[in-house]
């Protein structure tokens, strides 16, 4: 059973060879083991998750099982689950018990997925690494004193010591996608709108966007699946039809265009993870994909352009946490502006309290113009970068992290060069364009993974190239043997 | 970009953040360096190019003018930090705060 | 030193929709604390707004009805400030792009002549909650039922020069808003609130004094005495060497003066900017024609065709058309009755508004249907009661005694035309009052009232006056 894709278990369940309750025991057992020393998990919902279980095999014996009936997930705790407290990584919401469900999770659940518990996760989303949430840094899978990436640290981390199948994740500035990388797994950040942001909690509204982790190019197709759609609850969830992605996995890529930006390949990419991703080109070019060298001029000007608008979004969605109706209030408040100042700012860690400051003096008086409205100008220039792109090639290909996984604490002294790794990542939640990480080789035995960026909706393609990737490859199939655990030989035992 | 501790206080007070004053000295360096950073931006023309806040050119859905939510009160209110009667309790709002 | 006063005022009405801007929570007055307040009213993690149609299509209207350019494309900006009535940190307002731009009412001055209020923009936005503080000490509750309830925000230019123009303007939006149906007009309730901004300069001067926000003004009278305090207390200030701080202040009406409430230098830093959750506002043609088809006619317009249409007065064309519901009643009755509209108009104003004002009802509640007044006037009309018996049967009617004729039958009220029956009472009279008589005819023409009032008497009040007059002078005169 170990390291079973999602799409395996499915053939298992549906096969009788195993149930629902059966798989879900196996992990919560593994979690039970491993995550005291991952920490990939905030909240582990036992008792719902058994009962759902029961419930998910009750319906398979009736024949109404649909594509995901039954199969175990995990949510990273910024998904609203009702009833189930819902911490965003932060102190401030340490309390929150949420009293509704966000979109996502009610359609995984419709789905009849298995929730097995809410995933840590960088503070309000805000990180790199997984280092900035308030219930402690998650370890690498691959090597424990090193980073899983963030900000789903929590959901890569599971995913990869495979302590669920499959999760969710949120990707603002590569928050699905470099944690996937970093942990060896794969991940896929939809294109803007494509799955409803209602219940998700806000980072920065106009470049949030939920997204599946799992190990495979199929299981990403049958979480999205379930996912995408619109939702008018939500205004900016897109009308656009979700077609059903398993069914063009296998589509040849013959005559694929695809484009290697030349800005993505200079001086500050390590060298060996460059190599495997001119290794990884040629398996595309294998399957009949021609390469074209593309130009993505204003890629270093992302990471700016970024650092101000995200701040300041969430400046302003982050000013809800007040201690008034939910969260973390102070204790013996003397005033109103006590309340506020003492609430907040014993709530909140340091990275969250940075991000609101550089928002909020960016919105601010006199320097709106020179900030805010110059980063979306430079969006407008980022965006166009991509309009030009796709007149020439399908997708964009690239190393999703110029770095494998670094040390915990290597860069937290350091905002800057925390923000730095976010290079190939950010333009495309910029754009608003959907990209995918599978993985694509070791460095150092640590795992790294290649991009893929499309078009907006060009969802089927990239899960379709992916896949394609992945019949001939075995990279996403690797497994951390340096799992922490006092137990080695029982890891063996189960392989 | 320089920020001083005044102007660092003063964005923390719209921001209702405290900062002791070590951390105001922390902050307004890190913070600076930020800004610096991000001045980068300086670099490109933008004078001919449109501001965007999304990509794709949408317009606003209009949701029909329906009562679709019943009252949860006792639901919400059961994860409210102070409440009596059916109101969230706050230290005495004074005007002109 | 003359001085002249400079008044622009801003109005918020509470659009009448059933459900919130950006929620489905209802939106009735009234309701036990918070229990309208939804997840995205109370502004939980995650959730996120969706704009109300007829909010949209209730702006359109008001910026049709006052002749404004519409933005096809407004945008929605958020207005973060921290209070504990606005839950999520920011209102969610209009800034840059509002979805009414600029317009103009005009209005009737004292001495009849017309003046054009101009409008600045009308926009989008939701209300805030509630602070009470009654009962806490060192305490306040926060009630969120009207956090997300739809407001439009209607800005005048700085245009009146007076008080009582300010009131005149005011109460012109608040007849137009009620004849659109897109608010109640409630100022007690809250839902139409106006906040005015009251500056002095020496008369000539072209640059505008300092100016002072007054606040807590809810209803026509205090808006005039606030005003009225307020400039006052600026000319006084500024006449003693001081100086007009620009700040808001709170009026206060059992003291009749205004307070400083904060300075506006202190004032918040909004950094407004575009809200992410919301897309640009687009208005098609069509819907914007669909609505122009759909309005009524307007204030303004029925005032002028009453004046035109009926021979009305401004005045009294301003007091009918106030509302619809008062105008429709005028009209029906007009044409129910085949009264003339001048009689109509005296009765209403006369009698049924005192009838109605006394028992604090509105037109809508009036207890005596258009059919029945008009049968009263009518019964006037054609000299079957006189204009003093009416008033009897207009008294009964209110009383629910029952039909006009039914009355007028039970209690006798016919006034008395039999020109036999009206001569033997005159007779009789003059035969009485013998001194008087000569009197009269030596010349003290005053007398005549003396002997209509005893023929009034005599019959009970129930003989035609016309036909009384006429018929006792021809008598005294021999």
């Amino acid at each position: 059973m170990l390291y079973k894709t999602i799409a395996e278990l499915v053939s298992d369940l549906n096969t009788k060879k195993i149930s629902s309750q059966e798989l879900t025991r196996f992990f919560l057992d593994r979690i039970q083991k491993y995550n005291p020393s991952l920490n990939a998990f905030i909240t582990v919902t036992e008792e719902h998750a058994l009962v759902e279980a029961k419930a998910a095999d009750e319906k398979r014996a009736k024949g109404l099982a649909g594509p995901l009936t039954g199969i175990p997930i995990a949510h990273k705790d910024i998904f609203c689950t009702k009833g189930i407290k819902t911490s965003c990584g932060s102190k401030v919401l340490d309390n929150f018990i949420s009293p509704y469900d966000a979109t996502v999770v009610t359609r995984l659940k419709e789905a009849g997925t298995v929730l097995l518990g809410k995933t840590n996760m960088d503070e309000f989303a805000m990180g790199s690494s997984n280092e900035t949430s308030y219930y402690g840094p998650v370890k690498n899978p691959w090597d424990s004193e090193r980073v899983p990436g963030g900000s789903s640290g929590g959901s890569a981390a599971a995913v990869a010591a495979y302590l669920t199948p499959g999760a969710t994740g949120t990707d603002t500035g590569g928050s699905i996608r470099q944690p996937a990388a970093l942990s060896g797994i794969c991940g896929l950040k939809p294109t803007y709108g494509r799955v409803s942001r209602y219940g998700m909690i806000a980072y920065a509204s106009s470049l949030d966007q939920g997204g599946p982790m799992a190990r495979s190019a199929e299981d990403l197709a049958l979480l999205l699946n379930a996912m995408a759609g619109f939702d008018e609850k939500d205004s900016t969830s897109a009308e656009t039809p979700v077609t059903d992605y398993t069914t063009t996995l296998n589509e040849s890529l013959q005559g694929l265009r695809i484009g290697l930006p030349k800005e993505y390949f200079n001086q500050g990419l390590d060298q060996n993870i460059a190599h495997a991703i001119q290794t990884a080109v040629k398996e595309f070019e294998k399957q009949g994909a021609i390469i074209h060298e593309i130009s993505l001029p204003h890629t270093p000007l992302s990471i700016p352009a970024y650092y101000v608008i995200a701040p300041a979004e969430c400046s302003s969605n982050l000013a809800r946490y007040d201690g008034v109706r939910f969260g973390y209030r102070c204790h013996d408040a003397k005033n109103l502006e006590d309340l506020y100042k003492r609430s907040r700012s014993e709530g909140f860690g340091d990275e969250v309290k940075r991000r609101i400051m550089i928002g909020t003096y960016a919105l601010s008086a006199g320097y709106y113009d020179a900030y805010y409205l110059k980063a979306q100008k430079v969006r407008g220039l980022i965006h166009e970068d991509f309009v030009q792109a796709f007149k020439k090639v399908d997708l964009i290909l690239g190393p999703t992290s110029p770095t494998p996984a670094f040390k915990l604490g290597e860069k937290t002294s350091d905002p800057i060069s925390m923000y730095l790794s976010d290079i190939y990542t950010i333009a495309t939640n910029l754009a608003g364009l959907p990209g995918i990480s599978i993985p694509a080789g070791f460095v150092n035995h640590l795992p790294i993974g290649l991009q893929l960026i499309g078009n907006f909706f060009t969802e089927a393609k990239l899960l379709n190239a992916a896949h394609c990737y992945q019949k001939i490859t075995d990279w996403h199939k690797q497994i951390p043997k340096n799992i922490i655990t006092d137990e080695p030989s029982r890891l063996s035992e189960e392989l | 970009m320089s920020l001083t501790a005044t102007d660092v206080k003063k964005i923390a007070h719209l921001a209702r953040l405290n900062f002791n004053e070590r951390d105001v000295t922390t902050y307004s360096e890190q913070l600076s360096r930020i800004l610096d950073f991000v001045a980068q931006m300086n670099q490109a023309d933008t004078a001919h190019i449109e501001p965007i806040a999304h990509s794709l050119e949408w317009s606003q859905r209009l949701r029909p003018d329906h009562i679709t939510e019943s009252n949860q009160r006792d639901l919400f209110q059961t994860i409210a930090p102070e409440v009596s009667a059916g109101l969230y309790l706050v230290p005495q709002v004074i005007e002109g705060e | 030193m003359e001085w002249e006063t400079v008044i622009g005022l801003e109005i918020h009405a509470q659009l009448a929709t059933k459900s919130k801007i950006f929620s489905g929570a209802p939106t009735a007055f009234g309701a036990e604390p918070n229990t309208q307040a939804c997840a995205i009213d109370l502004g939980f993690p995650g959730v996120l707004p969706v704009l109300n149609k007829e909010a949209v299509r209730m702006a359109i209207k008001f910026g049709l009805g006052i002749g404004a350019t519409l933005s096809k494309k407004s945008v929605f900006a958020r207005k973060n400030y921290f209070y504990p009535d606005l839950p999520k940190g920011y209102q969610i307002s209009q800034y840059e792009l509002p979805v009414v731009g600029k317009g103009h009412l005009d209005i009737t001055l004292e001495d009849g002549s017309s003046k054009r209020i101009n409008i600045t923009r009308a926009h989008l936005e939701e209300d805030a909650g509630k602070s009470l503080h009654e009962d806490f000490v060192g305490q306040s509750g926060i009630d969120l039922n009207r956090a997300g309830t739809p407001l439009l925000e209607i800005v005048s230019e700085p245009d009146m020069r007076s008080a009582k123009e300010a009131v005149l303007y005011l109460k012109a939006v608040h007849s137009l808003v009620r004849y659109l149906e897109i608010c109640d007009g409630n100022m007690q309730e809250g839902s139409f609130r106006c906040d005015a901004n009251v500056s002095v300069r020496p008369k000539g001067q072209t640059q505008l004094g300092t100016r002072a926000e007054l606040k807590n003004i809810n209803s026509f009278r205090f808006v005039e005495r606030a005003i009225n305090y307020e400039i006052e207390r600026q000319i006084a200030l500024i006449e003693n060497g001081g100086q007009v701080a620009q700040e808001t202040r709170l009026y206060d009406p059992n003291k009749n003066e205004t307070r400083s409430m904060r300075s506006k230098e202190e004032a918040n830093d909004y950094r407004y900017f575009p809200d992410p959750d919301l897309l640009p506002l687009v208005l098609s043609d069509a819907m914007i024609e669909e609505i122009q088809r759909e309005l009524p006619e307007l204030p303004h317009q029925k005032r002028v065709r009453f004046m035109d249409q009926h021979g009305l007065s401004a005045y009294d064309a301003d007091v009918l058309v106030n509302s619809r519901a008062t105008a429709a009643y005028f009209e029906t009755v007009i044409k129910e009755s085949g009264a003339p509209a001048k009689l109509v108009a005296n009765w209403m104003m006369g009698e049924l508004f005192a009838a109605l004002n006394k028992s604090n009802l509105d037109i809508t509640q009036n207890p005596i249907t258009t059919t029945q007044f008009a049968r009263l006037l009518a019964r006037m009309n054609d000299n079957t009661i006189s204009g003093k018996i009416a008033k009897t049967v207009f008294e009964a009617l209110w009383n629910n005694e029952g039909d006009v004729d039914h009355i007028i039958e039970k209690q006798g009220l016919k006034q008395v035309t039999d020109v036999a029956a009206i001569e033997t009472l005159i007779d009789k009279i003059l035969a009485d009052h013998p001194q008087q008589l000569a009197d009269y005819r030596a010349g003290k023409e005053k007398l005549f009232g003396f002997f209509v009032g005893q023929a009034m008497k005599a019959s009970g009040g129930k003989m035609n006056p016309q036909q009384l007059n006429d018929m006792l002078k021809k008598k005294l005169n021999g």
